[in-house]
């Protein structure tokens, strides 16, 4: 099934586009709540926390549909650097999208927070109370934040590099509206 | 695959430059969101290093409040509080309780008797794996009428201009109430015979969807002593620790819980402005103070008594504190686990 798909699947495609979507309101949020005193900080907690654990769900769909699917290969012309960018990028992505929220989770629980979703659907600890390890937890949740952002920035730059200056079909493995998963045949 | 049309040189330089506008206008979309464009925005680490005192910021302490000692014990509800609020917590039944009695300052070591103001943190678990948080105050009233107006206070009792807390009440006149109060309001020599208020609004929501602005105080089954500042201060800097875990030891300790409903057009929004007293009022329960642990090694050192952290049936209302409140004590919070090498737990079994 691997290497011979010219794009990602409908499948990966939407999750994609549906976790850039939840993971930048995230970040924003997340940067935002963190500066304010005023009521919105409420509401964005509120969102911060549910939202935190859909992207951990999301991601972990993600990561098993990864695992069955592959992705398309990159271009063989593709200099050795951005290659292994390229590949280093995605375990990037799924390391911050399942170890985010998890840091998260593991910080309230450090905390002895109660973790609310929506509704007063409540998560369990995953942690016991402890000061050091919601210090760490706090810290690294803060670092990997902006570590997040600062990949996505990359990301998208590559992105568009690959559309406007390299044109060779990278973009368009993600970027493609057509509900056709397309097969070229073994070369 | 066709051969991809390789664009010419000029186009790569316009692509480029394409390219870094799109990333520079996200990255200071990311960093506006941060504040980092707004000096003037109020942070919650702007509003927690307002409250260091003369003597420095108390490394793992809390950062108001900072003084103060450990209780547990048991919220036991008469259900009555059920026709306000469907939280588990006012159903008949009793329920374990975490808490802590402390002194409104940032000073860890201060005396006593030379803090004005004095809390309680309380902690009610129930089964549903609900909690029901609140930090109260003996004030009745809050000071001033907004968070804005809450951090300017802070600027103005530590500036150096002698002519700040005059402006400052100028610009905030309801700040003359609190004067009046502390100049006034009878001293006591325990946590036990105070009366503490939630001072902000809340709403409850009961078992119809039906919702009611409220207030809440505990008050105290002992009756209140008035004790003159003078004589407090003879007392030793300790001696309100000393006083409630010898009368603990003594026997167990009550407050009534008495929640306030607002009528329609009562100020919510503004805890500076006290309800009239004829407002209904509902007894909900009763809360037993069984145990005090200092809080070095005690229970409630690493606990935030977040006023937002509110079962089903309890929410925040149109009042702008508990937000700012939260915020601030999760800043706090944060920097004192940080710290906590600073405040080292004895490792003594309480």
């Amino acid at each position: 099934m691997n290497g011979v798909r010219q794009r990602f699947t409908v499948v990966q495609r939407i999750l994609h586009w549906l976790m850039a979507v939840c993971i930048l309101a995230m970040l924003f949020i997340g940067v935002g709540m963190v500066s304010t005193v005023m009521p919105k900080y409420l509401t964005l907690v509120s969102i911060h926390k549910p939202l935190g654990i859909a992207i951990l769900v999301l991601a972990l769909i993600r990561l098993a549909v990864r695992l069955v699917y592959g992705a398309p290969s990159l271009p063989v012309d593709l200099p050795g650097p951005m290659k292994l960018a390229a590949h280093a990028s995605h375990y990037a992505f799924y390391a911050l999208m399942i170890g985010m929220p998890l840091i998260g989770w593991a910080m309230l629980s450090a905390a002895a927070y109660p973790v609310v979703l929506i509704g007063g659907v409540h998560l369990p600890a995953i942690l016991p109370q402890s000061d050091s390890l919601h210090a760490l937890l706090w810290d690294a949740h803060i670092l990997l934040a902006f570590a997040f952002f600062a990949l996505i920035l990359l990301h998208v730059a590559a992105a568009l590099f690959h559309a406007l200056v390299r044109r060779d079909g990278v973009f368009e493995a993600m970027a493609s509206v057509s509900t056709l998963d397309e097969v070229a045949p073994a070369e | 695959m066709p051969q991809p049309l390789r664009p010419s040189a000029g186009s790569v330089f316009g692509s480029l430059v394409l390219i870094a506008v799109v990333i520079g206008a996200a990255a200071s979309a990311f960093a506006y969101t941060a504040g980092w464009f707004s000096p003037e925005r109020i942070t919650p680490d702007k509003m927690v290093d307002a409250f260091t005192p003369p003597t420095g910021e108390p490394l793992g302490h809390r950062k108001n409040h900072a003084k103060g000692i450990c209780f547990t014990g048991m919220f036991e509800a008469n259900g009555a509080g059920s026709a306000l609020s469907q939280a588990q917590v006012f159903v008949r039944g009793q329920y374990p309780v975490l808490g802590r009695f402390n002194l409104g300052t940032a000073d860890p070591n201060a005396p006593d008797a030379t803090v004005r103001v004095r809390g309680l943190g309380l902690r009610i678990s129930t089964p549903d794996g609900q909690e029901f948080r609140a930090a109260l105050i003996d004030l009745p009233f809050f000071p001033v009428s907004t968070p804005e107006a809450f951090y300017g206070l802070l600027l103005a009792s530590a500036s150096k201009d002698p002519d700040a807390m005059k402006t400052f009440a100028g610009a905030h006149p309801e700040i003359a109430a609190f004067g009046a109060w502390a100049g006034s309001a009878p001293w006591t020599g325990s946590y036990a015979e105070e009366r503490f208020n939630s001072l902000n609004s809340f709403i409850f929501v009961d078992s119809s969807g039906a919702e009611h602005a409220v207030r809440w105080s505990l008050l105290p089954a002992a009756q209140a002593v008035s004790v003159s500042p003078d004589d407090l201060a003879k007392r030793g800097p300790d001696f309100l620790e000393q006083e409630i875990t010898e009368r603990v030891r003594g026997g167990p300790q009550h407050w009534t819980m008495v929640v306030t409903v607002a009528n329609p057009g009562d100020p919510t929004a503004d805890p500076s402005k006290a309800w009239p007293d004829d407002r209904r009022t509902v007894e909900v329960g009763t809360l037993t103070v069984q145990q005090i642990e200092a809080e070095r090694d005690g229970p409630c050192r690493d606990i935030n008594f977040d006023p937002t952290v509110l079962p089903t049936g309890m929410k925040t209302s149109d009042d702008p504190f508990p937000a700012a409140r939260s915020s601030a004590y999760a800043k706090s919070y944060d920097r004192r686990t940080a710290e906590a090498a600073d405040y080292p737990r004895t490792g003594a079994t309480p």
